[in-house]
């Protein structure tokens, strides 16, 4: 017993201070949101989008990065002569549709919006939801689980993890979905009672990431789900999933930092 | 046809590439006979897998693994339909026979547990004509069933209680008592292996990144093992430290995560909050070297895609310092607490003979006394020049799956300690040849679940013909069924996290 609460003096206070103060420090090499600049590209240059390996980046008459899709591999950065696309240190990535990952301009980004009133007074305050892995490479798994520890402290917020779809107020998805998870992520959809929220982390989940196209994939669950938040990465940082979170239930100020 | 003799067989070494033709295609007898007789001796499948031919033939290639010599054994033969399975004689031989039938429609008569492995189609249909070319439904297999009138059947999954990836687990009990449990996966297949057929192209090495994203590190070293293998390139000592280091910064965070979850399955809550948030700041370290937790971007076929400056290395070496500190405490509470050491003690062991005889590996295969590390058996890369030591425990059961990664964990800090601190001063990037037609090449790295295994076959224009991946899990699988016989169900979560194998890894 003794030893026990020694063990605990040593091991100190180390719940982070965010949302109320500072968010935790990223490391200098980390890959935040993408910037382009596609007013200053030359007309024709492809570079880009033929080196991102997912296809990411379209360089059809103007160029577009689909953060959805983009695991942050920065081939496009090493292919990019004119140096017109950076990876920013902005860990803010979660937005409420699809079409709002898709990154056009410099400057813009349509931050995740907060549930509406109604929404807010059922989840704001408590939020159970029921994880399903459905092909993901447990990298994301990984990074939601650590905002279960006490680093993070997620429960602070009344954001839980619970063993049952039943006792759930929406699903947390990751991985592409495999054919062979298609009918228990339904199931497992069906089994959540509504009204129910559908949360999409990972490059995997929102687009298929890496595996789109492979026809053992459904290319996320975008297509078999109405999706309520997505958080973008591959995996995305645990501060960023907490970010995406906070901002649905209407924790974070809207273009807050 | 050629037939090689039991002499002179030709072998490889781990990370080195031959040419095809010098591993000649036995007569189906002489292969089994040949298998059969090195397993007998002492050496382990490291891989089996089918690769078609020219002529409609599947070739049956054999890797071998001869631990004492560190050499690898490639053998070869072809068939066409079915042929005598080797699984009766030789229980390794299970997982991979079931999986070639599944690919390729060779059925091994005989094999007693011939059940689908992923549930996809089948990549070519049955040589007979009939159609059976469509996916199985996945999970509808006919399980092992004990009958009686108190017997009854636990399902559990694919979809857990925790954060967690799917596997379908079904238990035949007798009150509490599980008399057998058989795993059914599957449900992470992304179809991996057969997108890798033809490359290497731009999405290779991101298949290798995220096919199982906590070994994110070991799995993209083996790959690019292979390239350099297979282009006869020889990388920096500083890359091969740089990996090294992010090989065991690997082990060190999954290994405490699983520590600190071992102890959550018990209810002991103070060393499962630590190692929580301590395998956090490990995953951190990794972070420091690359930008991202799991490593994305660190390891690249030639070398590695960052280095470390002096600040840098000195980061590293302070934050090691704080884990090391945090870790000791948080740990060797777990052993001083005797209500833990009661759970922990005993359950789900494995003898130290069943282990040989599944092909175990890793600390799973460590913790029954079986001294087997690739980082010692076949080192490559950076464990050519310095060793460490292999961790060992005898007891095969929960508290020495424990233990052993306890162990481990101590000796990879001191192994990232020493080569923080000696990095030879070279570039970090060897550019790469183009790889060699008609080659084979195969790769072994210790990752933190035990021996990852990548195995390529070039076709004439240097592009793989056949590339296979074996995950360590695929391996243990198996044992975690072995090690829940004759214990109480609700020991379950314990043994599952004393093994914490891969699903994606294994459905690939």
């Amino acid at each position: 017993m003794l030893n026990t609460l020694l063990a605990r003096i040593q091991q100190k206070h180390r719940t982070i201070a965010f949302p109320d103060g500072p968010p935790p420090p990223l490391p200098d090499r980390f890959a935040g949101r993408p910037v382009i600049h596609p007013e200053r590209c030359p007309s024709g240059c492809r570079c880009c989008a033929d080196a991102c390996p997912v296809g990411a980046i379209r360089q059809t008459d103007r160029l577009r990065l689909d953060l959805g899709q983009c695991i942050f591999c920065m081939e496009c950065v090493a292919a990019c002569p004119h140096h017109h696309i950076t990876f920013s240190r902005d860990y803010r990535l979660a937005a409420r549709k699809r079409t709002d990952l898709y990154l056009e301009n410099p400057d813009e980004f349509r931050f995740a919006a907060a549930l509406d009133h109604h929404a807010r007074r059922l989840f704001g305050r408590s939020l159970k939801l029921r994880q399903v892995c459905a092909g993901g490479c447990n990298a994301c798994e990984a990074d939601v689980n650590v905002l279960g520890t006490v680093g993070w402290d997620l429960g602070r917020f009344g954001i839980q993890f619970v063993a049952s779809p039943r006792h759930a107020d929406g699903l947390l998805v990751t991985g592409p979905v495999p054919e062979n998870m298609r009918q228990a992520l339904l199931k497992t959809y069906e089994a959540t009672p509504s009204p129910k929220l559908v949360i999409a982390v990972g490059a995997c989940a929102i687009s298929g990431g890496i595996y789109n196209g492979h026809e053992e994939v459904h290319n996320g669950v975008c297509d078999l789900l109405p999706v309520d938040l997505l958080i973008p990465g591959c995996p995305p940082h645990p501060l960023t999933i907490l970010d995406g979170l906070l901002r649905l239930i209407g924790r974070i100020d809207k273009n807050k930092t | 046809m050629s037939e090689s003799t039991a002499s002179g067989r030709f072998s490889l070494s781990n990370g080195q590439s031959a040419s095809i033709s010098q591993t000649p295609v036995m007569g189906m007898a002489s292969f089994q006979e040949t298998v059969l007789h090195e397993v007998e001796d002492g050496a382990r499948i490291s891989a089996m897998f089918g690769q078609p031919v020219d002529g409609g033939n599947i070739r049956l290639w054999a890797i071998l693994s001869q631990d004492r010599q560190s050499l690898l054994l490639p053998l070869c033969t072809e068939t066409d339909a079915d042929y005598p399975a080797l699984t009766p004689h030789c229980t390794q031989a299970h997982g991979f026979e079931r999986e070639i039938w599944e690919q390729w429609r060779i059925r091994p008569q005989g094999h007693p547990w011939l059940k689908p492995v992923r549930f996809h189609a089948p990549y070519r249909s049955e040589s007979a004509g009939t159609s059976d070319a469509a996916a199985p439904e996945i999970g509808v297999m006919p399980f092992f069933k004990v009958e009686g009138e108190e017997v009854h059947e636990v399902a559990v999954g694919p979809v857990h209680a925790g954060i967690i990836e799917p596997g379908h687990f079904r238990f035949q009990c007798y009150g509490e008592n599980v008399l057998h449990l058989e795993i059914s996966l599957g449900y992470q297949h992304r179809g991996i292996e057969r997108h890798l057929t033809s490359g290497p192209d731009p999405r290779t090495l991101h298949y290798m990144e995220t096919l199982a994203g906590d070994t994110t590190i070991g799995h993209t070293t083996a790959y690019c093992q292979i390239l350099e293998a297979l282009s006869g390139t020889g990388i920096s000592v500083r890359a091969q430290v740089l990996r090294g280091i992010a090989l065991e910064l690997e082990r060190i965070a999954n290994h405490t995560g699983d520590i600190g979850a071992l102890a959550g399955d018990v209810g002991f809550l103070p060393t499962l909050s630590y190692c929580g948030r301590i395998r956090g700041d490990v995953l951190n370290m990794t972070a420091v070297i690359c930008g991202n937790r799991f490593g994305r971007g660190l390891v690249r076929p030639g070398g590695a895609g960052h280095d470390l400056d002096t600040a840098l290395r000195h980061e590293l070496q302070q934050r090691l310092n704080a884990v090391e500190k945090d870790l000791s405490v948080a740990v060797n509470l777990l052993w001083k607490t005797s209500s833990v050491m009661a759970r922990f003690e005993g359950a789900g062991a494995i003898r130290r003979e069943d282990a040989e005889m599944l092909g175990l590996v890793g600390p799973v295969a460590r913790a029954c006394g079986l001294e087997r590390d690739v980082r010692n058996d076949m080192p490559h890369g950076i464990f050519q020049f310095t060793q460490i030591p292999v961790s060992t425990c005898s007891s095969g059961d929960v508290m020495a799956r424990a233990h052993v990664r306890w162990l481990e964990i101590q000796r990879s800090i001191t192994f990232i300690r020493e080569q923080l601190d000696s990095m030879p001063d070279e570039t970090v990037t060897t550019p790469l040849s183009p790889l060699k037609p008609d080659h084979i090449a195969v790769s072994l790295v210790e990752g933190w679940r035990g021996e990852i295994c990548h195995i390529a076959l070039t076709d004439r224009q240097g592009r793989f013909a056949a590339y296979k991946i074996v995950d360590p899990s695929f391996h243990n699988w198996f044992a975690l069924a072995y090690a829940l016989r004759n214990q109480q169900i609700s020991d379950f979560p314990l043994c599952n996290k004393s093994f914490n194998l891969s699903y994606c890894g294994h459905d690939l």
